[in-house]
């Protein structure tokens, strides 16, 4: 059957699958065009998205050999830095249906690390702007993703899902007060300046702490968004001597070696004279050296630690991700319906084809039969006989489209198919497709 | 009639033990404003107990292994409720009161009968040194069970495994505070308590210090508790340091109270 045979697949690994240490590894942290221009390569790909964060690297794709589109995926963006044997456990990989199910609940970020914290979307955005202007994404993938920011948007209107859910920031308070007591009077470090991490220094300002101390590798940059946060900047260089001074480090610098030793710290600890010192690591790969923990008085939260805390208010939104579940399911049927749609879609256009081709052929003859050899009368006979060949036409195509039958679609394209012997001029149309003649 | 108030305040602080623990687990602020009633009365009722068994007994109460173990579970009870007011430690009421009860219970079953005191005990020293030293141990006490709590909270924040004790615990910084708290006054208690029982004996023995083994045990806590506080007013020991170390040093203040007396002979033993 020629119907729409190719397969949505999504394969990816996620927070859920793979240790921090994995997503490290995995992660496009050079940015999107070198994987993407290595999928654009791939045969088994018709389209394609690529979404790396730091809690997921996922692609999405069309093709009509799904296993094959795996291993080369696989092969193509991670094979010189993670073996594929290594890689494979904690491959998740979901078709049609289920597929389109996952990528909602990632859009609508039922599938994040702190349910409902907002900054997926945004970044589902900017990994399909890419995809779509470096020519990655087609009809399917396009609607599908639009689809996903709607049905993202409509999550969040329509359940508290985003409520409570500030992510880093809510974990990074709610140790902050069980660590420090009271936040007012504490100072906050921000290394890097990543979206997340001002999130979190926004939300500790909040809080009430004291002031923001912003270290960047570009001083210009630091400049501006201490200036945001009525706070002052200093050049990365200078990181020891504030260790000093501040109680809070929220770490979140694109470097891919550690920036900070438990040497480091140990020495500061002595002139602190043991206030603790509370390090959040946001950055993937890390930046802070994980031995940092075991230091006396020094507490080290990485990515993967903060889920743990996250987990403890879990309860009320997990009723709300109910709901959002609901609006999901809705959404996903929804779709299946529009991608039925397409798999009709080429039964009626070689229906039209079929019926065109009748048309003029039989107009012909008959023209030449009859005398008719003006231009006008030929148009007046084609005229009728196409209008005789739709009116045949509108219950079987009507039957094709109708969303509610006790047949399933895929009998009816059959029985149509049958009916017409639409597969037998098929492939007597072979190979250039049905002919316009 | 000190018997019966007794066995009414011990019923009490029963009560407000198991209101205390039901609050630990369920975490309901009704419950705990509940515990902290019962609590109260069941000191009321306690130091009602000990003022009635003063004039019974014709002596300040605090001289058989009955009396100081009841005034000890008194003296915490004091403390905690002294300091419950100005910081709120989540939760410390459970630990304390199951302290409270044990030592209670400790009191119940030993024997009950008033003594005739010696001549020496005969002074108006005894209840000056006898609850000067009892209360710094209650602070003690208190700074110990602060430093189990801590370190406690401290593990679950290190592993990063939040169980039972994560959100039932206060936060690191209150609990040492409360350490800071109690040595800053339980030291001075303490050192009162050393000072006045030395006056005390240079009239009723003679001498000043007489390293009876009670003197020299009490100087060893005090030692203890002087480097603790002196490292945490210099360097700024705290948290998980001053937590083990206040731990250890109630061990020993433990011992120089009861192990003392058991362990070894002196003028101290007889009352204990």
């Amino acid at each position: 059957m020629a119907v729409f045979s190719d397969t949505i697949a999504l394969i990816g690994v996620n927070h859920k699958t793979a240790s921090l240490d994995l997503r490290e590894r995995l992660a496009c942290t050079a940015g999107y065009e070198g994987p993407l221009a290595a999928l654009s390569r791939l045969e088994s790909l018709k389209e394609y998205y690529l979404l790396s964060t730091c809690n997921r690297v996922e692609i999405a794709f069309v093709g009509d050999d799904v296993h094959r589109g795996r291993t080369e995926i696989l092969a193509a963006l991670f094979a010189p830095r993670v073996k594929a044997a290594e890689l494979e456990p904690h491959v998740y990989q979901y078709e049609q249906s289920r597929a389109v199910e996952h990528l909602f609940q990632v859009a609508a970020s039922l599938d994040s690390m702190v349910v409902g914290e907002a900054q997926i979307l945004g970044q589902m955005k900017e990994a399909y702007r890419i995809a779509a202007k470096t020519g990655g994404t087609g009809l399917v993938l396009n609607k599908l993703l639009h689809k996903s920011f709607s049905v993202a948007k409509r999550v969040r209107t329509e359940t508290r899902i985003g409520a409570s859910a500030v992510s880093i920031s809510y974990a990074a308070v709610e140790l902050g007060r069980k660590i420090f007591g009271d936040l007012t009077n504490k100072r906050v470090l921000l290394i890097g300046a990543g979206e997340m991490a001002e999130l979190a220094a926004e939300h500790l300002l909040n809080q009430g702490v004291a002031s923001v101390v912003v270290a960047n590798r570009t001083l210009e940059r630091a400049v501006s968004l201490a200036r945001r946060f009525r706070g002052s900047a200093i050049a990365l260089a200078e990181l020891q001597g504030q260790l000093q001074h501040v109680d809070v480090i929220i770490s979140s610098t694109g470097a891919s070696e550690l920036i900070l030793r438990k040497e480091d710290v140990r020495r500061v600890m002595r002139g602190r004279r043991n206030r603790p010192l509370f390090f959040i690591d946001i950055a993937v790969p890390r930046d802070l050296d994980p031995a940092i923990n075991e230091l006396d008085n020094v507490y080290l939260y990485d990515i993967d630690d903060l889920q743990g805390v996250i987990e403890l208010n879990r309860a009320d939104r997990e009723r709300e991700a109910v709901k959002a579940g609901r609006i999901i399911a809705e959404e996903v049927l929804k779709f299946e319906r529009w991608l039925e749609n397409m798999a009709s879609t080429p039964t009626i256009i070689q229906l039209r084809d079929l019926m065109e081709d009748i048309v003029r052929s039989e107009v012909d003859k008959t023209a030449g039969r009859i005398g008719a050899t003006s231009m006008l009368q030929q148009e007046a006979l084609e005229k009728m006989a196409l209008a005789i060949a739709s009116k045949m036409l509108y219950h079987p195509l009507k039957y094709l489209k109708a969303e509610d039958h006790c047949l399933s679609l895929e009998e009816r394209i059959h029985t149509v198919r049958a009916v017409f012997d639409l597969d037998e001029v098929a492939e007597q149309a072979q190979p250039g497709g049905p002919s316009h003649a | 009639m000190s018997f019966l108030l007794f066995q009414a305040s011990l019923t009490l602080y029963l009560l407000a033990t198991a209101a205390y623990l039901v609050f630990f687990f369920k975490e309901r602020a009704a419950i705990r404003k509940n515990a902290r009633l019962l609590f109260i009365l069941a000191f009321a009722l306690h130091s009602i107990t000990i003022v009635v068994r003063y004039f019974e007994a014709g002596y300040t109460p605090i001289t058989t292994r009955h009396e100081t173990m009841s005034f000890f579970a008194w003296s915490l009870g004091c403390c905690y409720l002294s300091l419950c007011w100005r910081y709120g430690v989540k939760n410390l009421g459970a630990f304390v009161s199951l302290l409270v009860l044990m030592l209670m219970g400790l009191a119940a079953f030993a024997s009950r009968a008033t003594v005739s005191l010696s001549p020496q005990l005969q002074s108006g020293w005894l209840p000056v040194h006898a609850s000067l030293s009892l209360l710094a141990y209650g602070f003690f006490a208190l700074a110990g069970i602060g430093g189990l709590m801590y370190l406690l909270q401290e593990r679950t924040i290190k592993r990063k495994r939040f169980g039972l004790f994560y959100s039932r615990l206060p936060s690191l910084e209150t609990l040492d505070t409360l350490n800071h708290h109690c040595l800053s006054v339980g030291f001075p208690l303490l050192t009162l308590g050393m000072i006045t029982g030395s006056l005390w004996a240079k009239q009723a023995l003679g001498s000043y210090w007489r390293w009876d083994p009670m003197e020299t045990w009490t100087l060893i806590t005090w030692l203890l508790y002087a480097g603790l506080i002196h490292q945490r007013f210099t360097v700024g020991w705290r948290g998980r340091q001053a937590a083990l170390l206040s731990i250890a040093a109630l061990v020993v203040a433990l011992f120089t109270f009861w192990g003392v007396s058991v362990f070894f002979a002196g003028y101290h033993g007889s009352f204990f």
